[in-house]
């Protein structure tokens, strides 16, 4: 049984309230952290070891660390609740059921920070997660955690909650913290970053709701004591939304060092694929990542075991593996189809690039245009090299991430899955009444073998 | 020590200012070396970075730390450091790169050239010589809008646009409320005013000098001629209003059109205002100057006063024809 560091009293009737919450515990870490100093707080951070959950891994600690601190200029922390990646959905359970955590994480980080005011912005679909963070944001009001003079300590904090307009590009911090100055959600150029001008040109922090979730128990426990959780540089424990063709998909939080196949089969996690079927194929990250087939999520190309931690999942770099991404492990078994799941993806970010830059605006709707005809029966052998090629053209020639997660999916699932497009252009017609499934490779993927 | 900072492009080092943008060294430099830029105007502030032709590889980042970048950079965003070197013309990366995002700029665009007004003043159609290939990989139909008309002597012809917001910049920077932006996103994105609101600001026409392509176009020129029939003349005149420094584009005796003076980068010196550039078409409202200078690879020039000769031919010779064939022969062989 794993440690639960956040979701440990989730199934506590009434913690979404304030009382509960208190009563099992909660808002120590503010107490606790207001009698520190800012700086200590944020080395507290930086010795856990906690990287950012929201798709990068970039090590908080070391964010906070670089936040510029001019005298006299407010300084800010945003948390990026606009959460949208295909395939991730863990911080809307973690705000739905445990909004004080969240507030709790804010508290304490905007302290860390010497922010005077915070924001979370969370996507505009999430109408019902805004109102519960509102209620939750009054009742800690009312209890003295959040306004002017919190606990006595001289440190006032003003929290607020701004719904966006449900675009992903706005989970991108550059775009986001355009849209929350009220202008079009596109990505700013960087330099400058926004740890020197972010928010109205102050210094800002933009923080994934997890990662800031996650500073409530490295303060109550102590940074040191959360970097023992884990394997190497990926410590503490993750959310994953697993999804799919799974026995029980949702949200397992996972000690990082968890085994793929454990995760995967375990009965305490997923349990297993749906149905009896076989595992063809996982995204282990959210839609952005490469896919990665069966036999390579269970194992590295050397036969060793793949884990879920940040190193363990980019073993093998593009050729063999994948990345840890925000959490979004989705699973296929035997019967799905990897070119109609990688239309639907390339479909996804032809509707959510921004038109910003060329490279990605032009091109996602090409790679979206040539899937379709693959996937409906009407491609030609010659679309599989141009798919590869544009996508090339797109990776790293953006201005944010987006065009290289646009790109991904499409070049990942052309290197491991190509005789399936190959099939898509030599069999129009089978291709429409059937999926390819795992029966029509030359050498069926063997049903994996599993130990626990 | 000086505190000018030394960069090496291609080879070449010079010397410049700190806080220098990549591109403006380059155009320090001059030459074939200097990265085509088309959504980056040195008069508007905040623009560039979008378009991605202007991308080079920064082989070693400065003096101090000599790691080079991992990605390719946008030139025109990017500030130079003490020591740095780039590549350009002289990485093939960059060409492919270059040549790609070429294509893709030009998958959505109509290539109705012959009928476009730009053409023949067209960075659009420079960048498609130097880098496009021959023939189109797209085979899908082309996003369509309808034309609009942005007060009476502008019309916006969204098709033919690369989204360089540019434009956008202008209206926000050179008139006082803003009433153009875009709407939508990813290629189904637009310039638009909203709901076609007339923008009459005095400086509204600078959109059809700032568009790099024939998407913004002047409605008192539009079908009137093609650029390379006219001829360019400088001139001023005394106006309240914006600096008077103008480009008449002669037909004969007629005043066709009226633009801002662009330098060799196709920016305009001054920016000027709509009585200047619509309603003063005649000769007898401006001191002329001189005949304006245009590069000798411009299809302008091939009319223009400075040369009354005809560009020279080269004559055939049978005979050199033929000795070239014989050495070419030779040296195949092996």
């Amino acid at each position: 049984m794993g440690r639960k560091l956040l979701l440990e009293h989730i199934n506590v009737p009434g913690i979404n309230t304030y009382d509960v919450y208190r009563q099992k515990g909660g808002y120590r870490a503010v107490e606790k952290a207001l009698k520190m100093t800012p700086d200590e707080v944020v080395e507290e951070v930086k010795l856990s070891g906690l990287r950012g959950r929201g798709g990068a891994g970039f090590p908080t600690g070391m964010k906070w660390s670089f936040l510029a601190k001019p005298e006299g200029v407010p300084r800010y922390l945003v948390c990026n609740a606009d959460e949208s990646e295909p395939g991730t959905f863990k911080d809307r359970y973690l705000m739905t059921h445990i909004p004080h955590a969240l507030i709790e994480g804010m508290i304490v980080s905007s302290f860390a920070l010497g922010a005077k005011t915070s924001y979370i912005y969370v996507r505009g679909e999430m109408m019902p997660q805004i109102r519960i963070l509102e209620r939750a944001i009054a009742e800690a009001k009312n209890a003295g955690f959040l306004g002017k003079n919190i606990l006595g300590s001289g440190y006032d904090l003003e929290l607020y909650v701004q719904p966006g307009g449900g675009a992903y590009i706005c989970g991108e911090e550059t775009a986001l913290l355009e849209s929350l100055e009220g202008k079009r959600g596109n990505p700013r150029i960087k330099p400058p970053f926004p740890a020197i001008a972010g928010l109205y040109g102050r210094p800002t922090v933009v923080n994934n709701v997890e990662s800031i979730a996650a500073t409530v128990p490295i303060i109550n426990d102590g940074g040191e004591e959360y970097s023992k959780i884990g394997i190497g540089r990926s410590t503490g424990t993750k959310l994953i939304s697993a999804s799919g063709n799974l026995v029980k998909p949702g949200v397992y939080e996972i000690e990082l060092g968890l085994s793929v196949e454990e995760f995967l089969y375990s009965d305490e996690y997923c349990g297993g694929i749906a149905n009896g079927k076989r595992l063809k194929a996982t995204v282990a990250g959210g839609s952005s990542v490469p896919i990665l087939p069966a036999n390579l999520t269970l194992k590295y190309a050397n036969g060793e075991p793949r884990l879920m931690s940040y190193e363990s999942l980019s073993e093998g770099g593009f050729a063999t593996g994948t990345m840890m991404g925000s959490g979004g492990f989705i699973a296929f078994d035997e019967d799905q189809c990897i070119v109609r799941n990688t239309w639907n993806f390339a479909r996804f970010y032809a509707h959510e690039s921004c038109g910003q830059c060329s490279p990605c605006r032009e091109g996602t709707g090409w790679m979206e245009k040539v899937l379709h005809r693959l996937e409906h029966g009407q491609g030609k052998l010659s679309d599989i090299d141009l798919l590869v090629d544009v996508s090339k053209k797109i990776e790293g020639n953006t201005i944010c991430p987006l065009g290289d997660a646009a790109a991904w999916p499409v070049a990942s699932a052309i290197r491991h899955f190509r005789d399936e497009f190959e099939w898509h252009v030599k069999e129009p017609v089978k291709s429409l009444q059937m999926n390819y499934g795992i029966a029509s490779y030359a050498v069926p993927i063997a049903k994996a073998e599993v130990t626990i | 020590m000086s505190d000018k900072v030394k960069v090496t492009i291609d080879g070449i080092t010079v010397e410049v200012e700190p806080g220098t943008s990549i591109l403006n060294a380059a155009r320090q430099i001059g030459g074939d070396i200097v990265p085509p830029a088309m959504c980056y105007y040195s008069k508007l502030q905040g623009s560039g970075g979008k378009c991605r032709t202007c991308i080079v590889k920064v082989s070693k980042g400065s003096e101090k730390d000599p790691r080079p970048m991992p990605k390719l950079v946008a030139s025109c965003r990017t500030t130079v450091m003490d020591g740095m070197e780039v590549q350009n013309i002289t990485s093939p990366e960059v060409m492919e790169a270059r040549s790609g995002v070429v294509e893709m700029l030009l998958i959505n665009h109509p290539l109705d050239c012959p009928v476009c007004d730009q053409a023949g003043e067209c960075d659009l159609q420079n960048l498609g010589y130097e880098h496009g290939l021959q023939k189109t990989r797209y085979e899908f139909e082309r996003r369509t809008f309808e034309r609009i008309d942005i007060g009476d002597k502008i019309q916006l012809h969204m098709n033919r646009c690369i989204l360089c917001y540019r434009c956008v910049f202008t209206a926000d920077q050179i008139t006082n409320k803003r009433v153009h932006g875009i709407l939508n996103r990813g290629d189904h994105s637009e310039i638009s005013t909203y709901i076609q609101t007339a923008v009459d600001n005095e400086f509204s026409g600078n959109v059809i000098d700032v568009c790099p392509v024939g998407a913004l176009t002047d409605k008192t020129f539009r079908f009137r001629n093609r650029v390379w029939f006219t001829k360019p003349v400088d001139a001023h005149r005394d106006c309240p209003s914006c600096s008077g420094k103008v480009t008449l584009w002669y037909k004969g005796e007629d005043v066709l059109r009226i633009t801002a003076r662009k330098d060799v980068y196709g920016e305009v010196e001054s920016f000027i205002c709509n009585t200047c550039r619509f309603e003063k078409k005649k000769t007898a409202d401006w001191v002329l100057e001189h005949p304006t200078h245009i590069s000798d690879a411009s299809v302008i020039s091939s009319n223009h006063y400075e040369t009354f000769q005809p560009l020279p031919v080269i004559q055939e010779n049978l005979q050199l024809q033929a000795a070239n064939k014989v050495e070419l022969e030779k040296t195949s062989k092996f």
